[in-house]
């Protein structure tokens, strides 16, 4: 049997952009993310592989480049790492994690990423999102499993004014209406005064 | 009747707009009252029960007559506001309601000439007999005649938005107290939200003309105060916001209006935003409500209360009459009087009906030269839409009232003392108590974190009330974790506090003479409470729901004081032994839209559609809800109705191959050194000794024993396993994983993660499933010996890496594809296009049901329910016999399990081979026996299957397996359909297809 290209990949929300009174939102290209559960004491190899160490941390997100990870439990993190990278760093993080009880699953197709980001950014999510996310309560570099109105979504503050969402890819275009409504009316309210 | 100058209003910026129809002239910053006032309209609406002429009462959230309906178009189109809140605006068109042909002539305004045969109770006691007409006959009678403003019918093409706050200090109502509590709040260093019902905020100090603050005139100070609020960063203030609900555990329920006063809104800007708001402290300075006195005749149009003639004076330039009488109780009235007097109205009297009236502002009335009478009442008024005169008596010193003057005036204002609001306290179920002094009940113990300050407090005197806010802002916010407040004095130069009040019925000459109005909204008069006392009632609750007293859209803002005043006085029991009724939310109502905000239409709930659900749609598709999922039910043909096209689907499955989109089955990777041991104490089939490589068809139990889902267990590796769930049993079956795993099973090193998404299926099956794969799959043997029934490989297929399962749900030779999603509709077009030399045939949800019904395979949730054990339907066999223990064995032991009557999973045959029974019909064994007829089960799945050419049904039915080979019988509407209990294995009961 020849050796034959995989066929393009299709998200849920290719492409999509929009952009009102200087708050974008946007439909992120594709990521790795891998699932790791396991002992805390994990994190240290975990970082020698990946490259980024695990926080201890609750609700912190350690990052570096394209990689990053994010706490979401006592006992799990969320990888996330640029898209062709999957099978490596599973294949390397599987041998450093060998004989320590752990999971590792590939669930890079599980979710799909949204960029938020500018002034109305915190309001936008706050027409869904029912926690506080006031910079002095959920800081740069915070992250968490949240919900935005029905939609279930990880949550990571990546900046000031920036955010990136990681929602299931069948939620995608539900939560992609509610946020553009949210931010058309949070740039109409601003701009009205 | 507007001032030459004064009020907040813009006399340059002139308004244009339309009441009935009548083209009228307002100026910005009026309200629809205050700019109907400026035109010398006092009628505007019809009460409720008798339509009675009704005027403006009020001049904020507490008017309960004034009541109209605003509409933009006949979409747009708002009933029941009160005109008292509605913002004046360019072109806005305001109607009357309840009444016909019009607002001066309205035919139902018989109701008032027989009122005497519409007493308390009336509805109850006429409309009983025959009952069955309530129905049919009176209640639409009753709804057409009663009731408030007409619902548009359209739907609301608005937008309504919603917004989650947090804060550490939310201040409610932004009159002087609430200033004082955000200032306080935010130089401690809170974050402050601070939001007030009205367009401007100020409350009081709005209409406040006289007195200082700091130095500064009022409304100065009130400028000054917002700068350093605003300049302070820290406050959140939201003008146009009702707070107008208290939830548990310090959560607030703000409606913020955001297009209603706006000639042209925006198309993007939302009406309303429902704000939830999560407070730390909460501060309540929501003010206090002014009493109408309970005279007879108290309800003509131009009869308002005392301090709302004030502020319609003082905040808007309008005068409410010419000749004016001051009726009152409370000292409070007598500076509306001096205020109305120095703009030129004429006070032809000041009626007070206490002893004496010796305070300061009833001194400086006298000194004015003010007519002031005390011991004096009104004992009714003249005038039929508008008052011209009230009618007066004095009150002798047994109590007797003696006839006195008619005094003409066109307006009368009305003062029987304040009620502090306490409506959102009493929410939050914090306690009341009655303080005997103010004649009020005042916020007692909280029940959350909650500080009260100014006349919600029961705190009046300006001075007062800016110390009690300042100090409730400073307590809030270090109970919030901030520090203290800088110490702030704030010396007012005003009025020495207003005293004086008054409850219940004012004293009449002849008792029960003339209609003196309690419920405003709601018509009940002082009379209608006496009649329910003596027709037994007593308690408070009951009075309410037989009299309707404080149950209408006001929920008795002006009312409920009275009432309380008059069953005391009827009961001979003071006001605290009769207690008070309960406050609800709403505060003032608020829309649906608000509600649902964006949850409506194509956004009430998440639609789920699979990555290759695009292709299924191109393919001509039709779809079916599957919990939140959309999954193609079948692929017509040309014309092709369902039946037709799903046995051509069937026949193509038997007899060729067909592809499945399987994508929405629910999957979960099982990942640790105890996977194993997990599932064999989650599951009750044994795992232990399941091969790499291979699958199992899992069963669950609920504790209570009965099946809660099913689905295959593939082991990819020793310390990890595939399993998949039903479609709509996945978000059940995760969490109660992950409950007992956690909560239950902490030692155990295993861990779960949902990848229902991560993989896009495709189920190939059918005799020649494995020509069409075989070309497709890299790296993967799948053959018959070394690719068996339930077996699972990991490889590729067509470059994408895949994760292969050998499992089938028809009975035939089956594969399912997973890959991961994004890949899903590439891999849908690769399988179609290799299969289409084979003849394969897309096929939907429909005939997936029908072949697995051929095999007999149950569907969980269908042919089960919550009752049914493995036993019952047929799966006993899945049981590990060695076993120690697993979710639900011990209920397998109980008695009622064991019973041989139980209803059993059995197939069934119509004598008629071309009858198909219906799902969820009965079943009986004697069809003779007279209704009611002993049912002894019912059909569960029904189909007809092409491949037999005949129809099959699945059923549970008592004893069932004992009964094969028995005719029972299905009776219909018109006829019985006879049957014969068979297996439930249709197709293939050897299962040499499947294994082929």
């Amino acid at each position: 049997m020849a050796e034959r290209a995989p066929a393009a990949e299709i998200g849920p929300l290719d492409g999509l952009r929009i952009d009102h009174a200087g708050t974008t939102l946007a439909a992120l290209p594709p990521s790795t993310r891998l699932a790791l559960h396991g002992a805390a004491e994990l994190a240290g190899a975990v970082g020698a592989t990946f490259g980024v160490m695990p926080m201890h941390e609750a609700c912190r997100a350690a990052s570096s480049g394209a990689r990053a990870a994010l706490w979401l439990g006592p006992d799990e993190w969320l990888l996330l790492a640029e898209p062709d990278a999957g099978a490596g760093i599973l294949q390397a993080l599987t041998a450093a994690l060998a004989g320590k009880p752990h999971s590792l699953v590939d669930v890079s197709h599980r979710q799909t990423g949204i960029g938020l980001e500018g002034p109305e950014a915190q309001a936008v999510l706050n027409a869904g999102c029912p926690l506080d996310l006031d910079p002095a309560v959920f800081p740069q570099g915070s992250c968490t499993r949240t919900v935005f109105a029905r939609a279930e979504i990880t949550l990571w503050r990546t900046g000031a004014e920036s955010f990136r969402i990681d929602v299931l890819r069948s939620f995608a275009p539900y939560l992609w209406q509610l946020l553009e409504e949210a931010l058309r009316e949070a740039a109409a309210a601003s701009v009205s005064g | 009747m507007r001032t030459p100058s004064g009020g907040r209003i813009d006399r340059a910026r002139p308004l244009r707009f339309r009441f009935d129809g009548r083209a009228l002239n307002g100026c910005a910053g009026d309200t629809l009252a205050s700019a109907l006032l400026a035109n010398g309209i006092h009628l505007v609406g019809r009460s409720f029960k008798y339509h009675r002429p009704r005027g403006i009462m009020a001049a904020g959230a507490d008017e309960p007559n004034a009541l109209v309906t605003v509409a933009r178009d006949a979409a747009r189109h708002t009933p029941n506001l009160r005109a008292t809140q509605v913002e004046l605006y360019e072109g806005l068109a305001a109607e009357s309601q309840n009444r016909w042909p019009s607002l001066a002539f309205d035919t139902a305004a018989v109701n008032d000439l027989i009122s005497p045969l519409l007493p308390a109770g009336f509805y109850y006691k006429t409309f009983m007999w025959p009952p069955r007409a309530w129905h049919r006959l009176y209640e639409p009678k009753i709804r057409a005649m009663a009731g408030l403003g007409r619902a548009a019918e359209l739907p609301d093409p608005d937008r309504y938005a919603q917004r989650y706050a947090h804060c550490d200090v939310l201040v409610v109502g932004t009159g002087p107290a609430g200033l004082a509590a955000a200032l306080a709040a935010a130089a401690a260093g809170a974050r402050v939200v601070l939001c007030d019902e009205q367009a401007e905020p100020g409350g009081s100090l709005l209409a406040e003309p006289h007195a200082t603050i700091e130095g500064q005139p009022a409304q100065a100070w009130l400028a000054e105060a917002l700068r350093q609020i605003g300049a302070s960063g820290r406050v959140r203030l939201l003008p146009r916001t009702t707070a107008f609900g208290y939830f548990p555990h310090n959560m607030i329920g703000l409606l913020q209006r955001i297009t209603d006063h706006l000639p042209t809104p925006g198309p993007d800007l939302p009406r309303e935003v429902l704000w939830q708001v999560r407070a730390k402290q909460v501060v309540l300075a929501a003010g206090a409500i002014e009493r109408p006195l309970v005279f007879p005749g108290n309800d003509r149009p131009g009869i308002m209360l005392a301090d709302a003639g004030r502020t319609y004076l003082n905040r808007y330039g309008v005068r409410p009459g010419q000749t004016v009488v001051v009726a009152t109780a409370h000292d409070a009235a007598y500076q509306a009087a001096l205020d109305l007097a120095a703009a030129g109205v004429r006070i032809a009297l000041i009626a007070d009906l206490r002893r004496e009236a010796e305070g300061v502002l009833p001194q400086a009335a006298r000194a004015a030269g003010l007519p002031v009478s005390v011991r004096t009442v009104i004992t009714g008024t003249n005038g039929r839409l508008r008052i011209s005169a009230a009618r007066t008596g004095h009150v002798e010193g047994d109590g007797s009232v003696s006839a006195r003057d008619a005094v003409p005036c066109d307006a009368l204002l009305m003062s029987g003392g304040f009620t502090p609001s306490i409506h959102l306290f009493s929410q939050s179920r914090g306690a009341l108590r009655f303080d005997r002094d103010l004649a009020a009940y005042l916020p007692d113990a909280p029940a959350e974190a909650v500080h009260c300050a100014g006349a919600c407090a029961g705190i009046f005197g300006l001075g007062a009330v800016l110390e009690s806010g300042y100090r409730a802002g400073a307590e809030a916010a270090v109970a919030a974790g901030h520090g203290a407040a800088p110490a702030r004095a704030m010396p007012v130069d005003a009025a020495v506090e207003a005293t004086g009040g008054f409850l219940g019925q004012v004293p009449q000459a002849i008792a029960g003479r003339g209609r003196a109005f309690v419920d405003f909204q709601n018509d009940v008069t002082a009379k209608d409470l006496k009649l329910a006392v003596r027709e037994g009632f007593q308690s408070v609750e009951h009075v309410k729901r037989y009299t309707t007293t404080g149950m209408a859209t006001d929920q008795g803002k002006t009312s409920n004081m009275n009432a309380l005043g008059i069953l005391s006085d009827t009961l001979g029991r003071p006001i605290p032994q009769i207690g008070l009724t309960t406050f609800r939310m709403p505060y003032t109502p608020v829309t649906f839209g608000a509600f649902a905000g964006h949850a409506r239409g194509a956004q009430f709930d998440p639609v789920r559609r699979t990555p290759i659900h695009p292709a299924a749609e191109a393919a001509g598709a039709v779809f079916e809800d599957v919990g939140t999922w959309k999954r193609a039910r079948y692929f017509p043909h040309g014309g092709e109705g369902m039946h037709a096209a799903v046995n051509r689907e069937c026949l193509a499955v038997r007899n060729g191959v067909g592809m499945f989109d399987a994508t929405t089955l629910g999957k979960i990777e099982v990942v640790g050194p105890d996977a194993a041991e997990f599932l064999e104490r989650l599951y009750v089939n044994p795992w232990a000794k399941l091969a790499p490589g291979r699958c199992r068809y899992g069963l669950l139990l609920r504790e209570d024993g009965s099946i809660m889902d099913d689905g295959v267990v593939g082991r990819v590796a020793p310390d990890r396993f595939h399993l998949t769930t039903t479609t709509g049993g996945a978000p059940a079956v995760m969490a109660m994983m992950e409950d007992y795993r956690q909560t239950e099973w902490p030692e155990l090193n295993v861990w779960l993660t949902s990848v229902t998404e991560q993989w896009a299926v495709v189920a190939v099956q059918g005799p020649r499933a494995r020509e069409v794969l075989a070309p497709l799959v890299e790296g993967i043997d799948i053959s018959a010996s070394t690719m068996p029934h339930m077996s699972l490989r990991d490889g590729s297929i067509g470059g994408i890496p895949c994760r292969l399962f050998r499992v089938s749900f028809s009975g035939e030779l089956g594969f399912e594809v997973n890959v991961p999603a994004n890949h899903g509709r590439a891999l849908w077009e690769m399988i179609g296009q290799a299969g289409a030399a084979h003849g394969i045939v897309p096929y939907g949800t429909e005939t997936m049901h029908v072949l697995r019904a051929e095999k007999g395979y149950v569907i969980v949730g269908q042919d089960t329910d919550g009752t049914v054990s493995l036993d019952d339907a047929g799966l006993a066999w899945a049981i590990g016999k060695n076993k120690r223990d697993f979710v639900g064995k011990r209920s397998l032991a109980r008695p009622d399990m064991q019973r041989a009557d139980r209803k059993q999973f059995v197939g069934l045959l119509t004598e008629d081979p071309a009858v198909v029974l219906e799902e969820g019909a009965q079943i009986v064994a004697d069809p003779a026996q007279p209704v009611p007829m002993t049912m002894i089960g019912h059909v569960t799945s029904s189909y007809f299957s092409a491949v037999l050419g005949r129809s099959i049904a699945l059923a549970m039915v008592a004893g069932g397996r004992a009964r094969m080979g028995s005719r029972l019988h299905v009776p219909m509407p018109g006829r019985t359909i006879a049957v014969t209990v068979a297996a439930p294995v249709f197709v293939d009961p050897e299962g040499e297809k499947l294994n082929g």
